[in-house]
């Protein structure tokens, strides 16, 4: 468990006042650049002293300016893997890889699961300026974990890569945070990679913390500012219970959902995270019939929030823990007398699920 | 000629490390009396060698504060000897050293030193494994420059540590004493050839450890 608190005030910049507790898992800091995200990482890292800080990873305090404590960041043992991947350019990438491992002491991250895990098998013997973006990245990230980390924190790591390279690395990503038991936290300002790797969402802006909460509740509310994105849905944790070759279908799991998406990979009870775009959902009293959909899905409306700068509404439907986040119009909340309570069938082509890796 | 180089070698031995400490502190700390120490490592360039020999002399000479000190208790002697014009050759290469190798740190970006300590390296364990192996160009041509520079030395040597045939005279010391004497111009000449290829030599080498330093990096040389 992660306990951060900062309150600074940068010459120029916004006053920062940013708390927040992350469990175990990926933690992302998302917001546009100002928003106080680097101060975080540097405060955490210890690169940085604030005017009042406290950061506790897992009950070791490594800050506290209350009581004037300041563990020097050599000693934090926090691998921090930065936007540009600072590799060692005297030494081959197997040195750069065991710099830390040299300097660390016990610790269960070994150094042939890391180099299996980041496919860096065959670029031990090359020399930094040799790899392209994306290879050095992975170095970087594997010197971070070798240093045998009590929190891995990474601070934009792919914001320098183009969308080929990016596309490339995080599934590393994400095999990573299931293979190693370390917590993670996680800044960026791209959407695509906080639905993929976080499980704990901080928004932030201008310096404060706009909202916590897990990533599916997150990207189900309709009154953060996720839900002003034209990109705005719903992030759901699903497992595949069924698979129709002939029909060339999957049939999903949330909770007590049933989704059918077109047929995916994956073995049965294989975990999956998906996403149901809000723009992509259409709400009705009544069941259609004579209808190429799929999925009708009984839910209660949760909560409408009007955009009126937007002319749009944000419904939060609810069944059981799971949350659907649906973009419709203020015409649409009347007609169909949409308020917290209401019984409603939520309308989601399979075509319309987006399944993350 | 093998005594000038001998000195100008301790000399580089003696005034290298000062000279890499010195220009750590200066590109990589902030604190109050950097400017003046930036000065006084300076001040060899801008004043006349002589004064900076007459100097060594008030202060290291039999005695002097420092050099009483060094003669009671160890008994090392420095002025007109071996050692003292090694030591005034250091002095006056100092900053020529402190200046490259100071380059050569600040154009190493200091985001690797921070990498290196998230990885769990302390101060003197950076320094060694990252800003010192970087720096090697700049040290090495720092140190080739201060030996060609060493070689020339002339105003602070003869004033420190006197110009005595096989103790002190280095190369330019005894270019000097061969013109005050008759016929002396054909051994000078010769002399003057040996001071001119070394020194030719010298940079030729500095200019070539720096191209093989940056390739090996991935710069373009």
């Amino acid at each position: 468990m992660i306990e951060f608190s900062l309150r600074h005030q940068w010459p120029g910049g916004p006053a920062l006042a940013i708390d927040f507790v992350a469990e175990a898992g990926a933690t992302a800091l998302f917001g546009p650049s100002g928003a106080g995200k680097s101060s975080v990482v540097g405060v955490m890292a210890g690169l940085l002293s604030a005017h009042a800080a406290r950061v506790v990873v897992d009950g070791t305090v490594l800050t506290d300016t209350a009581r004037r404590i300041h563990v020097p960041t050599e000693r934090r043992r926090l691998g921090l893997v930065f936007q540009d991947a600072r590799l060692f350019p005297h030494m081959s990438v197997r040195s750069n890889l065991t710099y830390g491992l040299k300097r660390a002491q016990g610790g269960g991250i070994g150094f042939d699961d890391v180099v299996e895990l980041l496919g860096v098998a065959g670029l031990l013997d090359r020399q930094p300026h040799t790899l392209s973006g994306g290879e050095k990245q992975r170095v970087a990230i594997g010197r971070a974990l070798l240093a045998q980390p009590r929190l891995l924190l990474m601070d934009e790591p792919l914001a320098s890569l183009d969308a080929a390279r990016k596309a490339e690395i995080l599934p590393y990503l994400v095999r990573l945070k299931h293979a190693l038991a370390l917590p993670i936290v996680y800044v960026t300002h791209a959407l695509d990679e906080v639905l993929a790797i976080a499980d704990t969402l901080v928004l932030l802006e201008h310096g404060q913390v706009r909202a916590v909460g897990s990533l599916a509740e997150m990207t189900a509310r309709g009154d953060v500012p996720l839900a002003g994105r034209d990109d705005a849905g719903a992030v759901l944790e699903a497992r595949v219970a069924e698979h129709h070759q002939a029909r060339q279908l999957s049939l999903l799991r949330a909770g007590p959902l049933a989704l059918w998406v077109p047929l995916v990979a994956g073995a049965l009870g294989t975990r999956l995270r998906v996403r149901i775009p809000a723009r992509e959902i259409i709400l009705a009293t009544a069941a259609p019939v004579g209808i190429s959909l799929h999925n009708i899905l009984p839910m209660v409306v949760v909560e409408v929030t009007e955009d009126a700068a937007r002319h749009t509404a944000m419904v939060e439907l609810g069944s059981g823990e799971v949350r659907l986040l649906a973009r419709i119009t203020p015409d649409a909340v009347a007609r169909l007398g949409l308020q917290p309570g209401r019984a409603v069938l939520a309308l989601v082509k399979s075509m319309s699920v987006d399944v993350l890796k | 000629m093998a005594l000038s180089l001998g000195v100008a070698a301790r000399s580089v031995a003696v005034g290298l490390p000062v000279a890499i400490a010195l220009a750590w502190v200066l590109a990589r700390c902030r604190f109050p009396g950097r400017a003046a120490l930036d000065a006084l490592v300076h001040l060899p360039m801008v004043l006349p060698p002589v004064v900076v020999g007459w100097l060594l002399l008030l202060l290291l000479g039999v005695r002097g504060p420092m050099g009483a000190w060094l003669h009671e208790w160890f008994g090392v002697r420095l002025v007109f000897t071996t050692q003292g014009a090694a030591i005034a050759c250091a002095i006056m290469s100092l900053p020529l050293m402190v200046r490259a190798v100071r380059l050569s740190i600040e154009a190493i970006d200091p985001g690797l030193e921070e990498a290196a300590r998230t990885l769990g390296a302390g101060r003197l364990d950076r320094f060694l494994t990252i800003t010192l192996p970087l720096a090697l160009p700049g040290v090495l041509s720092g140190a080739i420059v201060g030996y060609v520079a060493s070689l020339g030395e002339f105003g602070a040597v003869i004033t420190f540590a006197a110009n005595i045939p096989g103790e002190t005279q280095t190369l330019p010391l005894a270019i000097y004493s061969a013109l005050q004497t008759p016929d002396g111009e054909a051994t000078a000449a010769k002399l003057a050839l040996v001071s001119i290829l070394l020194a030719v030599l010298g940079l030729g080498v500095a200019e070539w450890i720096g191209r093989r330093a940056r390739a090996a990096l991935g710069h373009r040389a």
